[in-house]
């Protein structure tokens, strides 16, 4: 082939090889890569077009309220159509507290044991069927804990509550439907992504620093410790992070049996809501009455930002990964 | 007993190559400085019938071996002839692999690094290990990474300062790092990281000291420090190392091991093997044959 | 004197102790998917019938509630057009981050954006085409191409970011051949990187399709729900998710055994699509 055949704009040479295409053969070329600019932009406009347009409609309720009385306000109530979300914000972050809370734990673990106690061939199978747990849609896991963990666990709460009432948040009597089904479920839910991260953060530290410490006599708990744990704790906050912001976001299973009860729960088994099972309990009756709608959608904003800052921080830690001084 | 055996004034090798003339010349060199003071009695270890397997495949087939106490032997042989394998069979780093293991007695002073009751976190406690590629742990400071395997026993406090300083200086690195025992580990450059897991290595206290191809990763200088190193450490040590590096294993070792294609071919003072082997494999990888 | 010290055994124990709890961890994290499948085939079972299958919901408060096929069908019509509206757009947007935008800043940008998108509730999806496109009633109220959109652009980053992970392993030097041949651009993109990335393409689809067959909230107030047959996009339409969404809150027991069995229904159609997903890629790498 000759050397000079890319290049586009070359006089024929002497023997009259013709070098220089027609206008036309760059054409869809420039069409392809002009095409998909475009495509990449129009996503990025249509993002900030419905941030813009959500922003507009909840400015009734911004201006009504006030976007920190809003915020902060305790008094969420529909009857009147006075709306102060702290009951749904306090809520949100409790259940998602008590998701990670519950749910990191159990999946950092099982990570563990998966990469570095289980037997091999017992190691895809138990990374199987973690992963399985995603498969599940949430609407399921909401009608699962319905009828299947909110009857189980009632007694069980009511036991917890009152043994340890001495505890702050601890105590009441229990309905069924509390902060702590829900966050129990987003612990479930959060389970596969956060492991999945993690197994993999913890597959990357370097073997170098495991042989080092099982050389110097280290027993596996202790290699573990001294060698994995500290590489990988960047990565596992990352991971963490990330399960916060999905439980911040789950709607459907914790609307289901978080009570929807409009209150600031003064424990832990009380009914309570969040942002995102509000918007979506509402919504029916909302349709018609504008300072609710607008209400709802105010509502689904302050979710939308939440995450958005949850994420970010997520991903600067991810991002920072290993230590300093180790090459990726 | 730590006298190394002074061999027959050197002749240049049959063979007459010119690198084998400088190998024998080092050799010579060497096997004519004073053996060094023994300031703790080493442990001599024993290797009988050991055999090491990858699945099914046997990398190393039936190895008798002694390491003498207080003295440095040399492992060398082409890529791939077991020797590797073998040092970690000592320290029973082997068996960590996912369907490696070994068999065969390894012993120190004559207990069974294999035996049925040794648990293999005291025999590793006892053979340190220093790696090709230095391995300072990422997140801690120097002083952590010497005090790290010393932590495990539950050593804290002045005791503690103490045996890092002393595990330090006997690396040769306390005076160059005294005043920043709190920076990263892995600030360091790779010769002083490699003096530094030699001093995480001594920290705990073993009888013996494994090293596989422990310069190979270094600069010259770091190199020759290393070796430095391991002249001294003899005195209070049983040491290992296994190196590709024919003219090292001259410089550093009283005796030397060659291994080929996992067998044991012959082990001698090392200036015999360069010298004088007396088998026809030795001799046309010291020649440079193969390998 | 022995060279071997013992280990202590408070060490011993705490090596013990530590192992144990991991597997425990491992275990636990084991049971809730043990229980949701016995449960869903425990009480979705009965539920299923032929007339399960091929029958509307009544909406009707007495008599017979009905089967679920209008939600199945409606399903299928939601997360088809929703496909068609992701999957390309998707594959664009991915192919434009590695064969024209490696070190620009621009592309910067949008693949940061797409890492956020992967962070947005899906609640909020939908209500973004709500505002612009509900509220407004551009082509009519509630309509399902309406929630079709909502599930697009749940589905879009998912799509572009596998989509990206297997378009970059095409080798570069498969394309360095076909250019050294002549080959403008395009047709290096549709000739060569494109067909051999095609399995993990398909993988990646498949998986958001999975993933979006299982949304409810995005749907809430995009596409409603209705309980009749539909296959026209520009109407409402029911589906699975918010089928059983509406169900479980039933007091009628006949309409929760429904709900499990449209359970039960909906994660065996999100289970063949994974495991689809999933040999997709295996065959290739046999091939």
């Amino acid at each position: 082939m000759e050397a000079g055949a890319l290049e586009e704009g070359r006089p024929s040479g002497p023997r009259g090889l013709a070098l220089r295409g027609s206008a036309l053969s760059g054409l869809p070329d420039r069409a392809l890569r002009l095409g998909l600019l475009a495509l990449a932009a129009l996503v990025l406009a249509l993002l900030v077009f419905f941030f813009i347009e959500l922003a507009n409609q909840s400015s009734l309720a911004f201006s009504r309220f006030g976007v920190f009385g809003f915020t902060f306000t305790n008094n969420w109530d529909v009857s009147r159509n006075i709306y102060g979300a702290l009951p749904l914000v306090v809520g949100t972050l409790i259940t998602a507290g008590v998701g990670v809370l519950i749910g990191v734990p159990i999946a950092v673990a099982s990570a563990l044991f998966a990469t570095e106690l289980c037997p091999r061939r017992l190691k895809t199978l138990l990374t199987l069927l973690i992963d399985l747990l995603a498969a599940v849609p949430s609407v399921v896991y909401g009608l699962w804990g319905i009828f299947v963990l909110i009857p189980f666990l009632k007694p069980v709460q009511q036991s917890l509550a009152d043994t340890f009432s001495f505890l702050p948040f601890v105590g009441g009597h229990v309905a069924g439907p509390s902060y702590f089904v829900a966050g129990l479920i987003l612990a479930i839910m959060i389970l596969p992504v956060v492991a999945a991260i993690s197994r993999e953060v913890i597959t990357t530290v370097p073997a170098e620093h495991k042989e080092a410490a099982l050389a110097l006599g280290a027993t596996r708990w202790e290699m573990i410790r001294m060698a994995i744990l500290p590489y990988s704790r960047a990565g596992i906050s990352g991971a963490a992070m990330l399960g916060l912001g999905r439980a911040i976001g789950e709607t459907i299973a914790v609307t289901l049996v978080v009570g929807n009860a409009p209150q600031l729960g003064k424990q832990i088994f009380d009914q309570g809501y969040s942002l995102a099972a509000v918007v979506a309990n509402e919504f029916g009756e909302a349709a018609s009455v504008p300072i609710h709608r607008s209400a709802l959608i105010a509502a689904g904003l302050v979710l939308f930002v939440l995450t958005l800052i949850v994420n970010a921080g997520a991903r600067l830690y991810v991002r920072s990964g290993a230590p300093e001084g180790v090459r990726r | 007993m730590t006298m190394t055996p002074h061999s027959s004034p050197s002749e240049s090798s049959s063979s007459g190559s010119a690198a084998s003339n400088a190998l024998a010349a080092e050799a010579s060199e060497h096997a004519e400085k004073p053996a060094a003071k023994v300031e703790r009695e080493g442990r001599e270890i024993k290797l009988e019938a050991v055999r090491a397997f990858y699945g099914d495949l046997e990398a190393v087939k039936g190895v008798d071996l002694d390491f003498r106490a207080n003295e440095v032997t040399a492992m060398i042989g082409p890529s791939g002839c077991g020797k590797s394998t073998l040092v970690r069979c000592i320290n029973r780093m082997h068996e960590e692999i996912p369907g490696a293991r070994a068999e065969g007695r390894i012993t120190i002073d004559g207990e069974d690094l294999y035996g049925a009751e040794v648990d293999v976190v005291s025999v590793r406690r006892a053979v340190g290990m220093v790696f090709q590629k230095p391995n300072p742990f990422p997140t801690m400071s120097i002083f952590d990474n010497v005090a790290a395997g010393v932590r495990l026993s539950g050593m804290k406090g002045g005791k503690l300062k103490e045996r890092v300083e002393r595990s330090l200086r006997g690396a040769g690195l306390w005076e160059e790092v005294k005043d920043r025992l709190d920076m990263p580990g892995v600030g360091l450059s790779g010769g002083q990281q490699q003096r530094l897991c030699i001093a995480r290595t001594i920290a705990v206290e073993p009888e013996v000291i494994l090293m596989d191809e422990p310069c190979s990763a270094l600069d010259p200088i770091a190199t020759l420090k290393v070796e430095e190193l391991i002249a001294e450490l003899k005195a209070s040590y049983t040491i290992v190392v296994v190196t590709h590096n024919m003219q090292q294993a001259a410089r550093v070792a009283d005796r030397t091991a060659f291994m080929l294609t996992g067998e044991m071919v012959e082990v001698a003072p090392t200036e015999q093997i360069f010298t004088n082997p007396s088998d026809e494999r030795t001799e046309q990888y010291v020649t440079g044959k193969f390998g | 004197m022995s060279a071997l010290s013992a280990v202590s055994p408070r060490r011993r124990r705490t090596d013990q102790a530590a192992r144990a709890a991991l597997g425990a961890g491992a275990a636990i994290a084991l049971v809730p998917l043990v229980l949701v499948i016995f449960y869903l085939m425990k009480k979705g079972l009965p539920a299923w019938s032929w007339h399960f299958f091929t029958s509307d919901p009544t909406g009707s408060f007495l008599g017979d509630a009905g089967g679920i096929r209008s939600a199945i069908v409606g399903t299928l019509v939601l997360v088809a057009v929703a496909a068609a509206m992701s999957i390309p757009a998707g594959v664009g947007v991915a192919l434009y981050l590695v064969e024209y935008g490696k070190a620009k800043r621009f592309a910067g940008l949008i693949r940061y954006l797409v890492d956020v998108m992967t962070g947005v509730p899906s609640i909020v999806f939908g209500l973004f085409v709500y505002t612009v496109l509900v509220i407004t009633s551009i082509g009519g109220g509630f309509a399902a191409w309406k929630g079709s959109l909502a599930l697009a652009l749940l589905m879009l980053p998912v799509v572009t970011r596998s989509a990206e992970v297997v378009l970059n392993l095409v080798p570069d030097s498969l394309r360095e051949a076909a250019l050294a041949l002549g080959a403008p651009r395009w047709r290096v993109i549709f000739r060569v990187v494109l067909p051999s990335a095609l399995p993990g393409l398909v993988t990646g689809s498949l998986l958001a399709v999975a993933r979006a067959a299982g949304e409810t909230a995005p749907l809430l107030f995009t596409a409603f729900a209705v309980f009749g047959l539909s296959v026209d996009p520009s109407q409402e339409i029911n589906s699975l998710p918010v089928q059983i969404f509406n169900d479980a809150r039933q007091p009628r027991d006949v309409i929760v055994t429904r709900a499990w069995g449209a359970a039960l229904t909906l994660v065996l159609l999100i289970l063949i699509t994974t495991v689809v997903a999933r040999l997709a890629t295996r065959r290739s790498r046999i091939a």
